[in-house]
């Protein structure tokens, strides 16, 4: 039984990593939104089999979190936001998605790297959490460097959060109030960057950073 | 006794090159240089044979510096090079003595050629470091002198030079490798120098001297940028001993320094080839997928071989700083069958271009085709030599290539997370490599020899006299005999790993029915023989009943090709027309690609034209900026020839005090 | 006498594999058709098919030469030699372990070879197309199933098929690794064997097709050997699929002739499931454009990476 719960977080933490791969490759905004829903479904899975691992019942609150205001209140309003500014039907450009994933391959494997010998005395379970949340870290930092759309940047930030939530509820004890707090300035920022967007939507009639760039004159 | 035998066969093949160039007018001399050859170095691979009474022999000669002397020595790795490099340099001279009758200035190549193999012989020999680099550069310059014996042509003349610059450089890199070994007191033979503790910087350094010494002269990447210049410039029979032979010369040279004379090795020196090698094994084939010149194209697929042994050398040197013996034994042993596959299977194939060339006047695939049908024996050879250097089973490259794979299946033993998860992904590099090699193979096949003629030299191609045919059969004949009995093979190459890495693998000749296994039997096992006669036996019971039960009829009629009725052998599909889709996807990342298509609008009836730019990354970012400092600094430094007579006084002055000085600190 | 049974259980499955490779194929044609809504043909008609072209005459091109003629035996050959080699009904057979599965993956890249060599041999543009887009394939399938191979490996211990399927019998477990390898494999089964998403086994004469092309001059009983060895192949690779990843109900090759029958049956079963998905999947799906053929074996590339590292972790803690 000991082996199938490791197994079962084993799986759950895998799964994020490879949807957070999936972020990296889909190009449709409205799919991006779906794929990031499916990250924070996830995420939640994971943190509540956490929970009943460690046996720690506020993590059941943080996975309760996780799953109203990641996975349905804030996609629902980035969809509606997107219908907003008309952009739902794009497809970006995402250039070199071989390199991309390769890059992805290679920070995986760096974050393993630099992870599992630095836990070497911990529990094996919040080892292998801990690595795979840098990995999930990384990945949310490398697609927002290789995407124009502001709106996928967004997406990408609040990936790299859920990989932050991963890890700190890999690591025992992680109290209540430093997760409300977290999920909170997440919510701040993301009505801040929404209401950014509009303004900039208005202003410049696009939302695409290379033509943000071009109205400045920082590009031919 | 082989030792002298060997050193007296060498000098004889000194002799043979005096002898060219004494004999020159003779109308016979070509033959009669090469017959020498074939016997010179058919004693040598004797004497590498010979079983020796000590394991190892040394010997000094009094020439050479008159404190140092000349060692040369013979253990189990020089006699396996030397037999390498001996059936390589048999091989050639016998396939010479028909294709020399086609050169025009035989004089340029017969006193060379000789010299070229007493060259390499010597660097096998060679057992202190005055000894070994005057054989390197004797080698070197060789080479270099038979690379320019077309030298009409401004392409030739390039790679002459190019040759020359890469080799010199090699050449001070080896210099430095060898004077940082000797230490200060400038103790430069091999015994010594095995026995002196060396500081961990100073084996960094010999490491990287060592690396871009030997693997600029065998093709590593980045330093590989001569070899797909020079190996085609040179004749049919040169390119081969260059591509099959010198190249494992290097090879040998890197592990005599690096397991030999280095000493015990860190986890990290292994870093270096790994990455390397992986480097060229990509590199390589994706360039030889797009060459169209034949020999080209088998000079890039060289570097990508010579990727795999480094890879397979690095392998063996994670495994043997661990002190796990039996996988660095596995890895070290999987290196040299490599180096012995390839050198015959590539000769075979240079072969078997130099025919194409002879027999067709053309080297450029996009204007031969249907040579099946004109050189029915050639094609029949070459086609072998393509399923032996695409790793396919039953025949030979597959069985090194199984090996190095079963070597990466057990990097989870090796404690240091970089090399790791670095082995892996060395291993999708190989098996990339590999899959792209037999793409690449069916390529150069497909076009040259299968389809239709694109012109007329090759619809009057012919094939080669019955010694160029002979010297490809044997050649297939053994890659054959080497993919079905590799537990022969393996059992001869295995005690080298005793004394290089400090283990063997078991001796595959217990194990029944002739196959391998190299780990344990449980594990993983392969058996050629068997597998080439399930082969066998399922085609011809497949043909007879076919012809017991079906139809045995036949006719020939046009092709089909859905109805249209085509008579241009120019609307079938040219070597750039089959790379295409791997240029699509994989091009852009290794060099930069572009396509330009310049389509005439509708009514102008000129022709359509699609212009392909490959550019060579490696060139561009790191030889071009190299050479314009170069160029840079030696015009700024041009000054120096304008100088009025006291400005001169001036620098020599300031030079004496400056020493000075030095002097006094 | 037990040298005797063995040797008639390696034969049986070579005749086993033989002769269910063409009904496997019917049974997907006919779920297919009862998918759409059609009645389609029985499922035995591939059979019939194969033996109405070995009793045709064969139509040769002008310049076809003895590569040509010798071609579809070699591949038939090396098809079948791999496909007697994945345990079917049961593990260990007498020469299971003359190959590993590196060598099975190897002998399938020569079949590939042969057939491309065979595409290119008249000289027409349709065989070009075949020929090198099956090259394309090829070197991006062949990481990915290495990939796949590493991961199984290092799980198992071995490359040995029948020490895998052993292993993974023994140790039913959860593993995301595992999980991912089974998804890269099952995408590179469907790129390998051209079915759709990849290439369309339906139809003949498009540009996009890449199998078809190499083989439209074919005629009478080479087109015969060359379908067949196609069918072997997907026989192989749902039965290597079923025998890695789902080893229930496989017998020992010393087994008593009960356990055999157990194992045969299982395995009839695992082909039957196997084929249903497959007719499900290719009927929900349309073909991709040929160029989005490498992004979708660079996912199974990736998926490969991503579980080697996931067994490097699980092997380290």
């Amino acid at each position: 039984m000991e082996h199938l719960t490791i197994d079962i977080a084993h799986v759950l933490a895998g799964a994020l990593v490879l949807t957070s791969f999936m972020l990296l490759y889909q190009d449709r905004l409205s799919g991006l939104i779906n794929i990031y829903t499916l990250h924070a479904v996830i995420l939640s899975m994971s943190v509540a089999w956490q929970a009943y691992y460690q046996d720690a019942p506020h993590l059941y609150v943080t996975a309760a979190i996780a799953a109203i205001f990641k996975a349905l209140i804030i996609p629902f309003s980035l969809r509606r936001i997107i219908e907003r500014l008309g952009v739902h039907r794009t497809v970006e450009v995402v250039g070199g998605v071989g390199i991309t994933m390769l890059i992805g391959i290679f920070l995986v494997a760096l974050s393993l790297v630099v992870m599992l010998p630095a836990t070497a005395s911990a529990d094996p379970l919040a080892r292998e959490d801990i690595a795979f949340a840098l990995a999930i870290v990384l990945l949310g930092l490398l697609m927002m460097v290789t995407r124009r759309n502001a709106v996928s940047q967004i997406i990408g930030f609040m990936s790299l959060e859920n990989g932050l939530i991963l890890a700190a509820a890999g690591a025992k004890g992680m109290p209540l109030v430093v997760e409300i707090s977290v999920a909170f300035s997440i919510l701040i920022a993301f009505i801040v960057i929404g209401i950014f967007l509009f303004r900039i939507r208005e202003r410049f009639d696009n939302v695409d950073l290379f033509e943000l760039d071009r109205a400045r004159g920082e590009r031919p | 006794m082989p030792l002298y035998l060997a050193l007296t066969c060498i000098s004889a093949l000194l002799a043979v090159g005096v002898y060219a160039i004494v004999d020159r007018r003779n109308p016979d001399i070509s033959r009669n240089v090469y017959r020498l050859c074939i016997a010179l170095c058919s004693i040598l691979f004797l004497a590498a044979a010979m079983p020796r009474g000590a394991n190892v022999l040394s010997t000094t000669l009094p020439f050479g510096l008159p404190w140092l002397g000349m060692h040369f020595r013979i253990d189990v790795l020089s006699a396996f090079f030397l037999a390498v490099v001996n059936l390589g340099g048999a091989a050639a001279s016998a396939y010479a003595i028909g294709y020399g009758a086609h050169e025009k200035e035989p004089m340029r190549v017969l006193p060379f050629y000789p010299a070229f193999l007493a060259g390499m012989n010597m660097v096998v020999l060679a057992d202190d470091a005055f000894s070994f680099l005057v054989a390197w550069e004797f080698m070197s310059l060789a080479s270099w002198a038979l690379v320019l014996t077309h030298h009409h042509d401004a392409e030739n003349r390039r790679a002459g030079f190019v040759y020359l610059l890469m080799a010199s450089f090699g050449g001070f890199a080896l210099l430095m490798a060898f004077g940082v070994l000797g230490g200060i007191e400038g103790a430069y033979d091999f015994a010594s120098i095995r026995e002196s503790t060396k500081e961990g910087w100073k084996t960094g350094l010999v490491l990287a001297l060592a690396l871009v010494g030997m693997g600029s002269k065998a093709g590593l990447a980045p330093l590989h940028i001569w070899l797909p210049l020079a190996h085609p410039a040179a004749p049919s029979h040169v390119s081969a001993l260059m591509s099959g032979v010198m190249t494992k010369v290097a090879i040998y040279g890197f592990i005599r320094v690096v397991f030999d004379l280095l000493g015990p090795p860190a986890f990290w020196w292994s870093i270096e080839p790994l990455t390397f090698g992986a480097a060229s094994a990509l590199i390589g084939v994706l360039f030889a997928t797009i060459q169209s010149d034949l020999k080209k194209l088998l000079a890039y697929s060289t570097i990508e071989n010579i990727g795999v042994i480094f890879i397979a050398l690095g392998l063996a040197l994670a495994f043997k700083a661990n002190g796990l013996a039996l996988p660095a034994a596995l890895a070290f042993t999987a290196a040299l069958f490599h180096v012995f596959n390839h050198s015959l299977f590539k000769s075979l194939l240079f072969f078997g271009a130099g025919a194409v060339l002879g027999g067709s006047g053309e080297r450029n695939i996009e204007r031969l085709g249907g040579l099946i049908h004109s050189m029915p024996k050639t094609a029949f050879l070459f086609l072998g030599g393509c399923v032996a250097i695409s790793a396919l089973p039953p025949l030979n490259g597959f069985v090194s290539e199984w090996m190095v794979f079963q070597a990466i299946l057990l990097s989870p033993s090796l404690p240091q997370w970089t090399v790791k998860l670095l082995v892996p992904a060395v291993g999708v590099a190989l098996a990339l490599s590999a899959a792209l090699g037999a793409g690449c193979y069916i390529r150069a096949y497909g076009v040259a020899f299968l389809g239709r003629p694109r012109s007329d030299s090759a619809r009057t191609a012919k094939d080669p006299d019955r010694w160029s045919i002979g010297a490809m059969a044997a050649l297939l004949t053994l890659c054959l005999l080497a993919g079905l009995l590799p537990s022969l093979v393996i059992d001869t190459i295995s005690p080298a790993a005793r004394d290089f890495v400090g283990g063997r693998m078991p001796t595959q000749a217990e194990l029944s029915w002739l196959s391998i296994a190299p780990v344990a039997e449980s594990r993983s096992s392969y058996n050629g023989l068997l597998v080439f006669i399930f082969i066998l036996f399922s085609a011809y019971s497949a043909r007879w009943v076919i012809h017991k039960f079906g139809s045995t009829r036949s006719r020939r009629a046009p092709a089909w090709d859905c109805g249209y009725i085509e008579t241009s052998p120019t609307t079938q599909y040219t070597g750039s027309s089959f790379a295409q889709p791997i240029r699509r996807t994989l091009g852009v990342i290794a060099f930069s690609v572009k396509e330009r298509l310049d389509m005439p609008a509708p009514g102008d009836i000129r022709a359509a034209r699609l212009n392909v730019e490959i550019k060579d990354r490696i060139f561009d970012y790191l030889y071009a900026p190299l050479t314009r400092a170069v160029e840079t600094c030696a015009s700024s430094l041009n000054i120096l020839s304008l100088l009025t007579i006291q400005e001169y006084l001036a620098l020599v002055f300031a030079a004496l005090v400056f020493l000075l000085v030095l002097v006094a600190i | 006498m037990t040298f005797l049974f063995d040797l008639v259980a390696q034969g049986a499955q070579m005749l086993l594999a033989l002769a269910l490779s063409p009904l496997l194929i019917g049974l997907i044609r006919k779920l297919k058709a009862r998918l759409l809504r059609r009645k389609g043909p029985p499922i035995i008609q591939p059979w019939r098919d194969l033996i109405r072209l070995l009793r045709k005459e064969v139509v040769l091109a002008d310049n076809a030469s003895w590569l040509y003629r010798s071609a579809p035996y070699l591949i038939f050959a090396m098809t079948w030699v791999a496909a007697s080699l994945v345990p079917t009904f049961a593990t260990g057979l007498m020469f299971s372990w003359s190959a590993d599965l590196i060598a099975i993956i190897a002998l399938l890249g020569s079949a590939r070879f042969f057939l491309a060599l065979a595409g290119m041999d008249i000289g027409t543009s349709f065989g070009g197309i075949g020929s090198s887009r099956e090259a394309m394939f090829g070197s991006l399938a062949e990481p990915a199933t290495i990939m796949i191979v590493f991961t199984v490996s290092f799980v198992a211990g071995t490359t040995q098929l029948s020490e895998i399927a052993a292993y993974m019998a023994g140790n039913l477990e959860l593993r995301a690794s595992v999980g991912m390898a089974l998804v890269g494999l099952l995408i590179v089964a469907i790129a390998e064997n051209g079915r759709v998403p990849v290439d369309n086994p339906a139809t003949h004469l498009e540009l996009t097709m890449v199998h078809e092309a190499m083989v439209l001059e074919y005629s009478g009983r080479y087109l015969a050997l060359i379908e067949l060895a196609s069918a072997l192949k997907l026989l192989l690779y749902v039965s290597l699929i079923a025998c890695v990843f789902f080893p229930v109900g496989l017998a020992r090759h010393d087994a008593r002739l009960e356990a055999m029958a157990i194992g045969l049956g299982a395995y009839l079963l695992k082909l039957a499931i196997g084929g249903f998905l497959l007719a499900l999947f290719e009927t929900s799906t349309a073909k991709m454009r040929v160029f989005r053929v490498p992004d979708f074996l660079g996912a199974g590339l990736m998926l490969g990476l991503l579980a080697t590292l996931l067994v490097f972790v699980t092997r380290s803690l």
